[in-house]
């Protein structure tokens, strides 16, 4: 199939077959795995091996076939990748491993509520379709910054981009390689650094040589193998659970067999003594933190008399590891058990419906959590530069639809895989005699997503004896199923492949900030080509090394500062680019201002909320970009109208970036 | 960089943006009415419930997404017919 033409005329006219040839090759290979292991045995470390060899080669593959020395194939692929195709890349560029693995583990713990993530990253593409897809095709450069310098005339505005477009790719990176390595070490049974470091070679080999080129042809080969791998549990489940294959139609069903079995359990009174044990657990840490910190001195105390007193080595092992299991100080002590009281009475009451909304988030939160993730979406920079790439305004505007479509197929499918899960949990695993529990708990409750304990020592497991992590839902999902491992490794190679694409784009936009934007549009703008490509190949491996490097320390502020990250770009770039289009008299003082009034009340409420107690209507931390959103558009309004005018040439700018007259023009370069 | 701009009737431009307008204005119209709205309205709307599911679980979970694609789908090909008919479309 003349890998070694990627891009050229023949390959783009034959996408589909090539593609298509893919697909079927790729589900060939996973059957033969799968006749592998039923009939010879093969090892679920030699399939996790293989599976990711193969990917990882496959990608490999494409992104060596993809190398390239043109500037406009290495940052917006030649501008030559059709609409649908484009729609793919965008929709694994999108998906993350938050999307794959977390997402239906969300839903499972939240219910209703935590329907504001499905709401909100797919809601965020009609605002991306209708006030900024199309007219950045038609502005038709290569970067988000190069967008905001050409518009707000200089540096001071590009400045403000590269400074936003890299916090907020690189937190989220970050994030991505966290991921890549847990599924390395987890599947692989490989040291989470090792893991790291193994993934890192995969993604820079996708990215350096071909830049957005290679990038944009892998994340369509990601996308296959990830949707497939997310698809096929659920149908398998849905089918045993219902005799219908199709799981998003399948569900309603079992949603009322979660509602009524809710009800059973908080009516059951072994449930109810099990809540109870948990009030008096809250109950004694209450005194214990407000006995500080003489109860603190009182337990090491204790313990140590313990550990004198001890006959046998398990017990004295036993006592050391619980003297250093002791928070250190008084201050540590009352944020642990803070926290361990939370969860305590959390599990002391009944069950909220898992339908009901607002049982968890409130209306104004949940509300204010899905505006904020939608605003966040249209406003992150590794997405909106997917729509330079495309060859026109026309299909800029078909792929907005095309990106949502391939993104909607996991994200209406995630509830789906939650509703199963929770009804497998409730009405399957509840009530079962702990000696008697499946497999699929044991496997998990080794690597830590799955934990339960007999509290009330009846010998029957109670809802709030067990405790599921997030990321369990979707990784154990098939054997929950009762389906062969091939299949488990199919979903790490999906999950792999989820995070490894959006690991690509990010990479490559921090990259291109650093050499196109800072470098070639600010510093030396009469670099050869030659010399602007080395330094962005150079600075893809740097960017790399970094946030391994990070990645390493296993910071559990990561997933606050991907949260964080959305809000970011929400307050500080969207009102920005879309004034710039649609508010012809809006200048560059109002945009500088405006940017920065957004960015800052933003982090200012995201600090204050999260360390300072700062607290406006009851706003969480999360949703920190409700103020900053509109802060930033109020502010490029008022400053511009206070301000002079923008010339007549750049009205004029403004006025043809609104329609796709003229769009081929700047396909030149 | 404006010289698309020139030999183009500046009424009709004026017409065609605000076709746009118009259509966006609708579009996201129905984007908050299917989100914010409907979730508003979530614990009225689960008093419906069709095969198996509570109509407000459903809107957020499937409805709104449904909705939202075919927005953008409709937006795409409103306007690439609009392109033609004031004479902005590119050239091919």
């Amino acid at each position: 199939m003349g890998m070694s033409n990627v891009g050229s005329k023949s390959f783009l006219d034959n996408l589909g077959k090539i593609y298509g040839m893919y697909t079927g090759g790729f589900i060939v290979f996973v059957i033969l795995l799968g006749i592998a292991e039923a009939y010879f045995g093969m090892s679920p470390k030699a399939i996790g091996y293989t599976y990711m060899g193969i990917t990882i080669g496959l990608y490999a593959m494409i992104g060596i076939a993809s190398r390239t020395a043109k500037i406009s194939e290495y940052y917006v692929a030649g501008r030559s990748v059709p609409a649908i195709f484009n729609g793919m890349a965008t929709g694994s560029d999108w998906m993350s491993a938050a999307s794959f693995i977390g997402m239906a583990g969300t839903i499972f713990g939240l219910g209703y509520d935590g329907l504001a993530y499905i709401m909100g990253w797919t809601g965020g593409y009609v605002l991306l379709a209708v006030f900024l897809g199309p007219y950045l095709r038609k502005f038709g450069q290569y970067t988000i910054p190069d967008f905001l310098g050409a518009r707000y005339g200089g540096n001071a505005a590009r400045s403000i981009g590269i400074l936003a477009a890299i916090t907020a790719s690189f937190t989220y990176l970050i994030a991505q390689v966290t991921g890549v390595g847990i599924i390395m070490s987890r599947f692989l049974n490989l040291d989470f650094g090792v893991g790291v470091f193994v993934g890192l070679a995969g993604i820079l080999v996708c990215s350096m040589l071909g830049g957005m080129k290679a990038v944009t042809w892998t994340q369509v080969a990601q996308y296959i193998i990830l949707i497939v791998a997310y698809l096929i549990p659920p149908t398998v489940m849905s089918y045993k659970a219902t005799g219908n294959p199709i799981s998003e139609i399948a569900y309603g069903q079992v949603l009322q067999k979660i509602d009524a079995k809710e009800k059973a359990i908080n009516a059951d009174t072994k449930e109810i003594e099990v809540m109870a044990l948990w009030k008096a657990q809250a109950d004694k840490l209450d005194a214990d933190i407000k006995g500080l910190p003489a109860s603190l001195d009182g337990k090491k105390a204790d313990l140590n008399a313990k550990l004198a007193a001890a006959a046998t080595p398990a017990e004295k092992e036993a006592a050391e590891k619980a003297l250093k299991a002791l928070p250190a100080t008084p201050e540590a002590a009352k944020e642990a058990w803070g926290a361990a009281k939370t969860a305590a009475l959390g599990k002391s009451k009944p069950i909220k419906p898992y339908i009901q909304p607002f049982a968890r988030l409130d209306a104004k939160n949940m509300l204010a959590l899905t505006f904020c993730l939608m605003v966040g979406t249209a406003g992150l920079p590794h997405i909106l530069m997917r729509y330079y790439t495309v060859p026109s305004v026309k299909e800029a505007r078909t792929s907005v639809g095309w990106s949502l479509f391939f993104i909607f197929l996991l994200y209406f499918t995630a509830p789906a895989v939650a509703a199963f899960a929770r009804n497998e949990v409730l009405n399957s695993v509840i009530g079962l005699p702990i000696s008697q529990l499946p497999a699929w708990m044991a496997n998990w409750g080794k690597v830590g997503l799955v934990a339960f304990k007999d509290i009330n020592a009846d010998g029957f497991l109670q809802f709030y004896e067990l405790t599921i992590a997030p990321d369990a839902i979707v990784l154990a999902m098939p054997e929950i199923a009762g389906l062969p491992y091939v299949i488990s490794g199919l979903v790490a190679a999906g999950g792999l492949a989820a995070a490894l694409s959006t690991a690509d784009g990010l990479l490559l936009t921090i990259s291109n900030a650093l050499s196109h934007d800072l470098y070639y549009k600010m510093i030396d703008p009469k670099a050869s080509i030659t010399r602007r490509l080395t330094l962005s190949r150079a600075l893809l491996v740097v960017v790399a090394l970094i946030s391994a490097y990070v990645a390493t320390f296993k910071l559990t502020i990561i997933v606050e500062l991907v949260a964080w990250a959305f809000s970011i770009a929400a307050a500080s770039f969207f009102p920005a680019l879309v004034m710039g289009i649609w508010d012809k008299r809006a200048n560059k003082t109002g945009a500088l201002v405006g940017m920065w009034v957004g960015f800052l009340s933003c982090l200012i409420y995201m600090i204050g909320s999260r360390f300072y107690g700062l607290d406006i209507w009851g706003i969480k931390t999360i949703s920190s970009g409700l103020f900053g959103i509109p802060l930033g558009f109020l502010t490029i309004y008022v400053v511009s109208r206070m301000t002079t005018p923008p010339s007549k040439e750049m009205q004029d700018f403004v006025e043809s970036v609104r329609i796709p007259k003229g769009a081929s023009q700047a396909h030149a370069e | 960089m404006a010289k698309e701009l020139q030999g183009l009737d500046k009424d009709k431009l004026k017409q065609y943006w605000a076709v746009n307008v118009r259509l966006t204005a609708i579009i996201m119209g129905i984007w908050f009415v299917v989100t914010y709205v409907c979730a508003f309205f979530a614990p009225q709307l689960n008093q419906i419930v069709i095969l198996g599911f509570p109509m407000g679980y459903y809107m957020g979970a499937q409805g709104s997404l449904i909705i939202f694609v075919v927005l953008i789908f409709w937006y795409a090909a409103r306007m690439n017919k609009a392109d033609k008919e004031f004479g902005v479309e590119e050239e091919e």
